[in-house]
């Protein structure tokens, strides 16, 4: 049962594309920054086959730069 | 049960979201996410915030508990906090997780024919009572000691203090603070005769350098690196990074500067050759507020039980001191520092310029050095040499590992010379205890006893024979464990330990007492720049835990103190801050009332006519100046400051060929000290879930050693076996190795060695030498 949380860059200026975007992907809370280009996410799935899913979608969305795990299971230590 | 899992796994998310922000306010400092933090509670959720202090560190952020139906079920910081305005770090996010933990002491625990048997906390009492006072009857008083904690709350050290001076009469207390946090006290002392820094947090909001000696900021004080990162992207304010290994502060300032360790005393001294070279003196402040000093060199490491050493002042001259500083040109420092002739004349420009704001920032790295007193002695000098001190965003500002280290070690006094007020050796201040406290002067004895390295190795002898120890993890934090480990198990010692988890302390104890955890009981704390912040019992704590201070109270009583202890159980935090006060009355260091701190999010002493007093020393700030003179160092009784003329002086122990290696041990941002809370929370111990020995990638290429690969780092008192890291989270430099010491499975305390500043008896982490080989 994952819980992971990542920080989402959005490419310049799509924030809140991004923001739509990851509001329709299941098991997928969003966390808007009031002040900055950045969204935080949290996933919340059933196994690891669904939590791979969601990553995918999430990676797929055009408006995202980049995304980055910050806690969940194995958290690299130099991360 | 489902709700259970439903309500546990919403606390995860919301920690894991908690995690997210930390990171992202690390990378954007001043990022907001407050709203969000609410919205995302659990639905229906009826929570009433509580606010305290962080459990954590000496930044001593405000946190707010979110408690639903009696339980604490979120963290999040406090927005009317000035120390963190609502930001906290990973640590200080997770940090109720601990309590969850399986394995928390819950009962007492008595050892009974080699076993540990759960026993009614007023029977464990009674035990440890009796045994306290068979072994005075028998031994004399001086045969029992108290070893507590800048993690104590102010009433807690207040307590301890009170029972060992005044009522049992000895001075056989100390605290671990002694390891961190005593070259500071003893650098302030001998430099302004008054402890504790003159600035205050809202310094980084004016500053234009920021130079960290020694100091991973960004890792050791996130919340305070994150408010200059701040100030860095907003303003254009420089951090500069002098350091022995390259970590994340080094990489996220504009500036790293490494040196070779125990040199930084030279390199202080460069800097003030060149201030001086180059008329960057500023005349008027140093001829008005400055007085020149040397004491004794060669003054030894405190290797020897029972080593002794008093310094002894002498007044010197301008003259005098300018020609010491010749021995300290850049070129030749550069031969020995490593750092190059540019960097020293780069550093004293930044604090010559007269247009420039400097605030020099350190925590371990000068503290826990074998000269650490000369080591804050020489950082104050630059800073009165060029007169950059006791202004808005001008000043020297010694930061503390701990949540109360100021406020409990240092102001209620819980180290060995130490009073609430002043120190044993003074008879006005054993007089003003006397009288508060209610008891006869002459029973508070008037010399110091045992330090910490000494306590412990005072039971190693068999000296003495009974200790108690609180809210702290000797068997792990002390420098050669592998000496004291075996030391306190010896039959000699009858050991009790309170704590909240197991640890290998405890696991040597004869009596294990169960303490409330932070938000299980009300307390005070006193963070880095005097802010003195209290919170309310949050939660009830299970089984029978107990506030340390009410056992220190119960503990009394049945020896036969209980009219020198007349507290109540349910108000005691309050009883003895209010009696506690009376001690520091006055402009000098007069404390907020509780109403205040009850209502705000803490106060910073001196608090003086309802008002907290920012910047000590400057007569425009801080009405407790009285010379007529814009700045008064009033701790001194000419209100003058002191340059003290210290050389450098090697380390005690250098790498040699068959130690080739040095050793410097500290932390990571994820971990608290010793890991018991830490590594209790599941977040944070899946993050790092074990130590490392970090190596330069030259260094591990030379020994054909990869990423991961078990080593044995050994030195003339120990080894310890580690899983090597390499290009990880630090890069020392080449010929050094570091190893972060929260791992209880993993003792690297084994290995370093117990020498310490004769002035401060503060030990060196930070350097010993050491072999590695593959395990
Ligand atoms: S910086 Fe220190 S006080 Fe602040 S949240 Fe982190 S551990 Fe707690």
């Amino acid at each position: 049962m994952p819980i992971k949380s990542y920080l989402a860059h959005p490419e310049t200026g799509q924030k809140e594309v991004l923001m739509k975007a990851l509001s329709k992907i299941d098991h997928c809370d969003v966390i808007p920054a009031e002040n900055k280009e950045l969204l935080i996410v949290v996933t919340d799935t059933d196994n690891k086959t669904d939590d791979e899913k969601v990553k995918e979608s999430i990676e797929a969305i055009e408006s995202l730069k980049l995304l980055a795990m910050v806690s969940g299971f194995n958290t690299p230590k130099n991360k | 049960m489902q709700n259970s899992l439903t309500s546990r796994r919403n606390f995860l998310k919301k920690m894991a979201a908690a995690a997210a922000m930390t990171a992202a306010a690390s990378m954007f400092p001043g990022i907001i996410f407050a709203s969000e933090q609410d919205a995302n509670l659990p639905k229906g959720a009826n929570l009433d915030w509580k606010k305290g202090p962080c459990r954590f560190c000496g930044v001593g952020c405000g946190i707010l508990v979110g408690v639903n139906e009696g339980k604490a079920v979120a963290v999040k910081g406090d927005p009317n906090s000035s120390v963190n305005k609502g930001l906290l770090c990973v640590k200080g996010y997770h940090q109720i997780m601990c309590t969850q933990a399986k394995d928390r002491l819950t009962h007492a625990l008595v050892k009974k024919n080699g076993r540990y048997v759960q026993t009614p906390i007023n029977e464990a009492l009674d035990i440890v009572a009796n045994k306290m006072k068979e072994t005075i009857e028998k031994h004399g008083k001086d045969s029992v000691a108290m070893y507590t904690s800048g993690q104590s709350t102010i009433p807690e050290g207040y307590v301890a203090s009170k029972l060992m001076k005044g009522a049992i009469g000895t001075n056989n207390l100390d605290c671990n603070a002694r390891l961190c946090m005593a070259s500071a006290v003893a650098g302030f002392l001998t430099t302004f005769g008054a402890d504790e820094p003159m600035g205050c947090y809202e310094d980084i909001d004016h500053a234009d350098y920021f130079i960290t000696w020694g100091n991973n900021m960004a890792e050791m004080h996130p919340v305070l690196f994150s408010r200059m990162l701040e100030q860095k992207n907003r303003r254009g304010a420089k951090i500069i990074d002098f350091a022995t290994r390259t970590t994340r502060s080094s990489t996220a300032s504009n500036k790293s500067i490494l040196f070779e360790p125990q040199t930084d005393l030279a390199v202080a001294n460069a800097i003030c050759y060149e201030i001086i070279k180059n008329g960057w003196v500023n005349k008027s402040f140093v001829e008005n507020h400055v007085n020149f000093n040397k004491g004794l060199t060669n003054m030894g490491y405190g290797l020897e039980d029972k080593f002794k050493f008093k310094d002894k002042p002498t007044k010197i001259d301008f003259k005098s001191y300018k020609e010491f500083l010749e021995d300290y040109t850049p070129e030749k420092v550069a031969k020995y520092s490593k750092v190059s002739v540019k960097d020293i004349k780069y550093l004293a420009a930044i604090y010559g310029d007269p247009n420039k704001k400097v605030v020099s920032y350190w925590c371990m790295g000068m503290n826990q050095h074998t000269r650490g007193t000369w080591m804050n002695n020489l950082l104050y000098n630059i800073h009165l040499l060029t007169g950059k001190i006791s202004q808005p965003g001008n000043g020297p500002f010694s930061l503390t590992g701990q949540p109360s280290a100021c406020g409990t070690a240092r102001e209620v006094g819980t180290f060995t010379h130490k009073l609430p007020k002043g120190v044993v050796m003074n008879e006005k201040h054993r007089r003003l205890a006397a009288k508060i406290w209610k008891v006869p002067y002459e029973r508070i004895p008037s010399k110091p006893t045992y330090h910490a390295t000494e306590m412990f190795r005072a039971v190693d002898r068999g000296d003495i024979k009974f200790i108690w120890t609180q809210v702290t993890n000797p068997l792990v934090s002390l420098p050669k464990t592998s000496r004291y480990r075996p030391g306190m198990e010896k039959e000699s010692c009858f050991v009790v330990v309170s704590d909240v988890f197991p640890t290998p302390t405890s696991d040597v104890a004869d009596v294990i007492l169960p303490a409330s955890w932070h938000i299980e009981k009300s307390g005070l704390y006193g963070n880095s720049e005097r802010r003195t912040q209290h919170w309310d019992k949050m939660v009830e704590g299970p089984g029978e835990t107990t506030p340390d201070a009410w056992m220190t109270i119960e503990i009394a009583k049945r020896m036969g103190y209980g009219d020198l202890f007349p507290y109540s159980e349910e108000n005691h935090v309050e009883e003895i801050y209010n009696e506690y006060r009376q001690f520091h009355e006055g402009a000098k260091h007069g404390m907020a009332p509780l109403e205040v701190l009850k209502k705000e999010s803490g106060a910073i002493w001196p608090y003086v006519n309802g008002k907290s007093t920012q910047w000590r020393f400057n007569a425009k700030y801080d009405p407790a100046c009285s010379n007529g003179k814009d700045f008064d160092f009033y701790g001194k009784p000419d209100g003058k400051a002191v340059i003290w003329q210290r050389p450098y002086e090697p380390a005690p122990e250098i790498p040699d060929a068959e130690y080739p290696f040095w050793l410097n041990t500290g932390r990571v941002i994820e971990h608290w000290h010793t890991g018991s809370m830490t590594r209790r929370i599941p977040v944070l111990h899946k993050a790092v879930p074990e130590a490392y020995v970090e190596f330069h990638p030259d260094d591990a290429k030379g020994l054909g050693i990869r990423n991961g690969e078990k080593i044995k780092v050994s030195s003339r008192r120990g080894s310890c076996v580690l899983p090597a890291s390499i290009n990880e989270r630090g890069l020392p430099t080449r010929g050094q190795v570091f190893v972060p010491f929260f791992d209880e499975n993993m003792l690297i305390n084994d290995v370093t060695l117990d020498a310490f500043c004769p002035i401060s008896k503060e030990p060196d982490y930070k350097k010993c030498a050491v072999k590695v080989e593959k395990a």
